[in-house]
C-alpha cells in the first residue's frame, strides 16, 4: 500500500532488497564527487545523482527524473541531507519515500551472514559480506568453538553471531596486515580471551602481542578438529597468508579475488613485491587442489556476489577465468599490477598504523578512514 | 590561535549537522550585497565539499577555509553577476604572465591587491599590498602619485574600476592585471 509519510529503511532492509534483486530507484543527494567515488550497486537497483544543495528550492525541477510510483530511497552521507529531500518529495505528493537511516555511514558498516557450506562433524563456515564496502570476513564454527577470519572492526557483529550459535570464539585470524578497514581481529581476541594470529612479516611494526602465524601450525576449532592451515603466499603484502580450512576452502585473503588480483603496492613497495605475488598465484596456487573453493577477502563489482550474496568461485574455474592468473610474461604481469593502478583506498595509510596499533582514532574517526570502496584489486575486470 | 579574516558577515553553523550548513549559509547570502565576504563556521566536515560544490554551482566565490581546534572556517564571496563577463575600460593593462616576468626582472612598482581582506589572506602575489577596492578613495594618500602601479584583482572588474579611479585623480603610470588571480601562476603566498 501507498505511504505518504516518509518512512526509514535500514541497511539491513536495502541489503535484502539488492539481494532479492528487488526493484528499488536510488536518490544519492550527496555530491558528486562522492558519489562518482562510491555509491550503493547492485541487485535490480537504478541510481540517480542530484546533490541536496541543487534541491534548495524545492524538488519540482527533478520530479520529472525520479519515477512516480515505485519505492524510492534518498541516501546521503549521515541521513540529514535526505530527510530533508525525501520530506520534500513527499510534499511533492510522492508516496513510497524512504530515506538510509544512518546514510552511506551505516551502509558501509552493514554485515550479511551467509552460510557458504558444512564442515566435516556438523562444522559450518560462515561469510560475513560487507556489502557496502566489498570486504569479507570468515567464520569457522565447530563444536561449541569459533575462529574469526580477517574480522571487520564491527567486533560486536561477530559476538552476537558465535552466541547465537553457541561457540566461544578461539581464534581470530587476519590474512595480512589491511590497508582498506580497520582489522576487528585483535579487539575480538581481547574481548572473547582468544588468540590473535598475524604474519609476522606484516608485523614488523605492531606495537602489541599476537601469536605468529607461519606455515606448519596448524589450528584446530572444535573437538572435531577443524584444519586450518596456513599458506604463505606474499603478494599484496610481503607476509599475506592464505588458509585451506577443512581441506576444503582456500581463504585467499587479498591475493586472489573472484575477478581480480590483489596489488602490491599499498605498503609502497610494488616492484618489491611484483615477483612473489607472480610465484604465489603461478606456481604456489598451481600447486593447490583445483577443487578448492576460493573465498577472497574483497569483492569489487556487485557482480561479484552471488546466491544469498556469497562470494566464492572454484579455484580450477578461477585459472581460467581470472584474467589475473593469465598472464604470460613476467613483464605483462609487472605492468600489469604495477601501472594504472584504481586510486588507493581512502586514509590507507592511516589504517595501516592503526592496524599496527600505532594510531588510536575514536569511532567516529575510525568510520570517516573507512569511507569509501575496498580498492584492494589491481583493477575492475 | 583564531586568525583574524576580516568579514562582513559571520555565520555560525558549528554543531549543525548536513543540510543545514549549507541551507543557512544559502539563506545568509541572500541577504547580502554583492562582493561582500561571508564567513561560515561548521564542525560537520561534510561541510568541506559541499560548500565548495555548491559555491561553484551557483556562481558565487569559495575563498578558502581553515580548520582551527575541529572548526571549519570556510570563506565565501557573493559574485555580482556582472563579474563573469567583465567589461574593462580602463585602456593599459598587462597580462599576469608580463607581470611575472616583470616582477622576475626586479621591476620597480608596487601591486595593489583590491580584492577583499579574506581573498588577499588566502592568496596573494607576494609583496602586494592590499586596499580593497571599497576603501581606495580613502586610502590614496598611501600611493604616492608619481609611483608605478599594477592593480589585481580575482577576475580584472575591481580592478578595472580602481585603475579609472586612480587614473582619474592623476595617477599616470596605471596598469590593470589581466585577468588577475584567478590565473595567477606566478609565485604567489598566504597566511600561515
Amino acid at each position: 500500500m501507498a505511504t505518504t509519510a516518509i518512512q526509514a529503511m535500514t541497511a539491513q532492509a536495502l541489503a535484502k532488497i539488492i539481494l532479492s534483486y528487488e526493484k528499488l530507484f536510488i536518490l544519492d543527494v550527496r555530491n558528486t564527487a562522492e558519489f562518482d567515488n562510491w555509491k550503493i550497486e547492485g541487485g535490480a537497483t537504478e541510481t540517480l545523482n542530484i546533490p541536496y544543495f541543487d534541491l534548495l528550492d524545492g524538488v519540482d525541477e527533478a520530479l520529472g527524473q525520479i519515477p512516480d510510483g515505485r519505492d524510492i530511497l534518498v541516501v546521503c552521507a549521515k541521513e540529514g541531507s535526505s530527510v530533508f529531500v525525501a520530506e520534500q518529495l513527499a510534499e511533492a505528493g510522492r508516496t513510497d519515500v524512504h530515506y538510509l537511516k544512518g546514510g552511506m555511514k551505516a551502509w558501509s558498516e552493514h554485515l550479511e551472514p551467509v552460510k557458504v557450506g558444512d564442515l566435516k562433524d556438523g562444522g559450518e563456515l560462515y561469510q560475513f559480506v560487507r556489502i557496502g564496502k566489498g570486504c569479507l570476513s570468515y567464520m569457522v564454527l565447530s563444536d561449541g568453538e569459533a575462529a574469526a577470519i580477517d574480522t571487520l572492526r564491527m567486533v560486536e557483529v561477530f559476538e552476537r553471531f558465535a552466541k547465537d550459535k553457541g561457540a566461544t570464539i578461539k581464534h581470530t585470524l587476519d590474512t595480512h596486515l589491511h590497508a582498506d578497514h580497520i582489522s576487528g581481529g585483535r579487539q575480538l581476541a581481547e574481548n572473547a580471551g582468544a588468540t590473535y594470529w598475524l604474519p609476522p612479516k606484516d608485523a614488523t611494526e605492531v606495537v602489541f602481542e599476537y601469536e605468529p602465524l607461519e606455515e606448519g601450525k596448524e589450528i584446530t576449532v572444535g573437538r572435531s578438529r577443524i584444519r586450518i592451515q596456513p599458506i604463505y603466499s606474499p603478494g599484496h603484502t610481503i607476509g599475506s597468508t592464505s588458509f585451506i580450512v577443512d581441506d576444503q576452502y582456500l581463504l585467499s585473503g587479498d591475493i586472489l579475488f573472484v575477478e581480480s588480483i590483489g596489488r602490491p603496492d599499498l605498503a609502497g613497495k610494488a616492484e618489491d613485491w611484483v615477483a612473489d605475488l607472480r610465484t604465489t598465484l603461478y606456481e604456489t596456487y598451481r600447486g593447490l587442489a583445483e577443487e578448492l573453493t576460493v573465498l577472497p577477502a574483497h569483492f569489487g563489482k556487485a557482480t561479484e556476489l552471488g546466491e544469498g550474496g556469497k562470494v566464492a568461485a572454484r579455484l580450477g574455474d578461477l585459472f581460467k577465468s581470472n584474467p589475473g592468473l593469465n598472464i604470460r610474461s613476467d613483464e605483462e604481469f609487472r605492468a600489469a599490477v604495477t601501472k594504472n593502478l584504481p586510486p588507493q583506498p581512502n586514509a590507507y595509510q592511516e589504517i595501516r598504523r592503526t592496524n599496527m596499533g600505532r594510531l588510536t582514532p575514536d569511532e567516529e574517526e575510525q568510520r570517516e578512514m573507512e569511507m569509501g570502496p575496498n580498492r584492494c584489486a589491481v583493477h575492475d575486470k | 590561535m583564531t586568525a583574524i579574516i576580516q568579514t562582513n558577515r559571520m555565520l555560525n553553523c558549528e554543531g549543525l549537522a548536513c543540510p543545514m550548513p549549507v541551507v543557512r549559509t544559502k539563506k545568509t547570502m541572500e541577504e547580502m550585497k554583492a562582493g561582500e565576504v561571508l564567513e561560515v563556521r561548521a564542525t560537520d566536515n561534510g561541510s568541506v565539499a559541499d560548500l565548495q560544490s555548491w559555491a561553484s554551482r551557483t556562481g558565487h566565490q569559495y575563498i578558502g577555509m581553515k580548520e582551527e581546534g575541529g572548526v571549519f572556517r570556510h570563506f565565501l564571496r557573493k559574485s555580482p553577476e556582472n563579474e563573469t563577463k567583465p567589461e574593462t575600460k580602463h585602456p593599459h593593462v598587462i597580462g599576469n604572465e608580463e607581470l611575472n616576468r616583470r616582477m622576475a626582472d626586479g621591476a620597480a612598482f608596487t601591486i595593489v591587491d583590491v580584492r577583499e581582506p579574506a581573498e588577499y589572506s588566502f592568496h596573494r602575489i607576494p609583496g602586494a599590498i592590499s586596499i580593497p577596492l571599497g576603501e581606495l578613495e580613502q586610502k590614496l594618500d598611501l600611493l604616492p602619485k608619481d609611483g608605478e602601479y599594477a592593480v589585481v584583482c580575482r577576475t580584472g572588474t575591481r580592478s578595472d574600476l580602481a585603475c579609472q579611479l586612480l587614473a582619474e585623480r592623476g595617477y599616470s603610470a596605471v596598469r590593470n592585471v589581466v585577468p588577475g588571480m584567478s590565473a595567477w601562476e606566478g609565485p604567489a603566498e598566504r597566511d600561515e
